[in-house]
């Protein structure tokens, strides 16, 4: 999955649209509510901020190497991918039609710090929704996948609903948690987390560390054609529901929560995965990274 | 944020079939839709704005560019987030083209 650096298209600095546009066969994307027939948010009018058209996210169906796909893509430029009322009521609106249209895969394109505060309790309300959502089309047997590697990465709500998912695709630069660097910081003080090491912040949010948690299934390189193979690559059947893998998931992260629960760093957890070097691991190239993961002790 | 409404007599161009759009409403940026309008030699452009008071900057990079460039029969919205005269002439550029690129 590695190409050549001149031949790439960077995902972490394309916008949602030319994403969207690399990630499906050439042409097959049709904007559901595009730009010219959408509403900015209301909220955000009242308040003196300008809105964008699609309201930070763009949804529609196409297709990827031949199969039909819905996807949601959210722009990280506009207030930092942040889910509004109308942001998150397109985000649901695309997932219930899936629920009829039944596509191969739902494809979230997730770039988002999580609930735009300006728009508060609906933007909360959103989250909710899109949460119950995703595990509605998921238990109705549509795999549904994320894909992270803007620079918001996934954060708040939207690091919960990526969680939700069956599966996510990440680069090195993608960053998956629940509260941010700063809200930690903010809450907790900077003895605990510090929220301008970002090396740290990598070590312990980035998609290295999120591939060898097992946290992320697929670990590509920061290019749109990488993501649009990764995915395709991780696409696979959805598994009914059943309670018996609910209780060892959640056996998998008490234990885990047991074992490097007292860790401050990537660096500590990665030694006691069994990495004899943990230094290099931020150094590594995509494919050394998968290949040491391989090779660890299970 | 600031509202602001402009019409400037402007070269036609042939309508066309899409509305196009370009940029990001981000940090010293800004989106551009163009639609058909309603007068064939006028460009409409309508401005929301984060940055107040800029209303006589906006007219005159808007009034330069609608006479150096052929845009009439068309509708322009803009939602800006700070963008300096420079990129606003650089993405009405683009958006145009874009626009007219579908008419071909």
């Amino acid at each position: 999955m590695t190409s050549p650096l001149a031949y790439r298209h960077s995902w972490f600095e394309a916008t949602a649209r030319h994403r969207v546009a690399g990630l499906v066969d050439a042409g097959s994307f049709a904007e559901i509510l595009p730009p010219a027939v959408s509403t900015p948010s209301p909220h955000l009018a009242k308040l003196g901020l300008p809105g964008a058209f699609d309201d930070g996210v763009i949804v529609g169906h196409g297709q990827v190497d031949g199969r039909p796909v819905l996807i949601a893509a959210q722009e990280g430029q506009f207030m930092g991918g942040a889910v509004g009322e109308i942001h998150g009521a397109k985000i649901v609106g695309l997932l219930r039609r899936a629920l009829r249209e039944k596509p191969t895969a739902v494809l979230l394109l997730v770039d988002s710090g999580g609930v735009r505060l300006q728009e508060a309790n609906a933007g909360l309300i959103a989250i909710s929704e899109i949460m119950r959502a995703v595990l509605a089309v998921r238990a109705a047997g549509i795999p549904v996948l994320a894909l992270v590697g803007g620079s918001c990465g996934a954060f708040g709500g939207m690091g919960i609903v990526t969680r939700l998912c069956s599966a996510i695709v990440m680069s090195e630069e993608g960053r998956l948690a629940l509260s941010g660097p700063e809200v930690i910081e903010t809450v907790a003080g900077v003895e605990e987390f510090d929220a301008k090491d970002r090396g740290l912040v990598w070590r312990v949010t980035g998609g290295k560390h999120r591939y060898l948690m097992g946290d992320c299934a697929t670990l590509v390189e920061d290019d749109i054609a990488a993501f649009r193979a990764g995915a395709i690559a991780t696409i696979a059947p959805e598994p009914a529901p059943a309670v018996a893998t609910l209780r060892a998931a959640q056996q998998r992260l008490t234990e885990r929560l047991a074992r490097y629960g007292s860790y401050r760093d990537g660096l500590e957890v990665w030694a006691a995965l069994g990495i004899a070097d943990p230094t290099i691991v931020p150094m590594l190239e995509r494919d050394a990274l998968v290949a040491l993961k391989e090779g660890l002790p299970t | 944020m600031e509202t602001l409404n402009f019409r400037f007599d402007s070269a036609p161009v042939p309508v066309a079939a899409d509305a196009a759009l370009c940029g990001v409403v981000g940090s010293g940026n800004l989106e551009i839709l163009v639609r058909p309008g309603c007068e064939a030699a006028a460009c409409a452009i309508e401005v929301k704005t984060s940055a107040r008071g800029f209303g006589a900057t906006w007219h005159a990079v808007l009034d330069a560019f609608t006479a150096a460039h052929a845009a009439g029969g068309t509708r322009i919205a803009i939602n800006d987030m700070g963008a300096t005269p420079a990129v606003v002439t650089l993405r009405l550029g683009q958006a145009l083209s874009e626009y007219l690129g579908d008419a071909r």
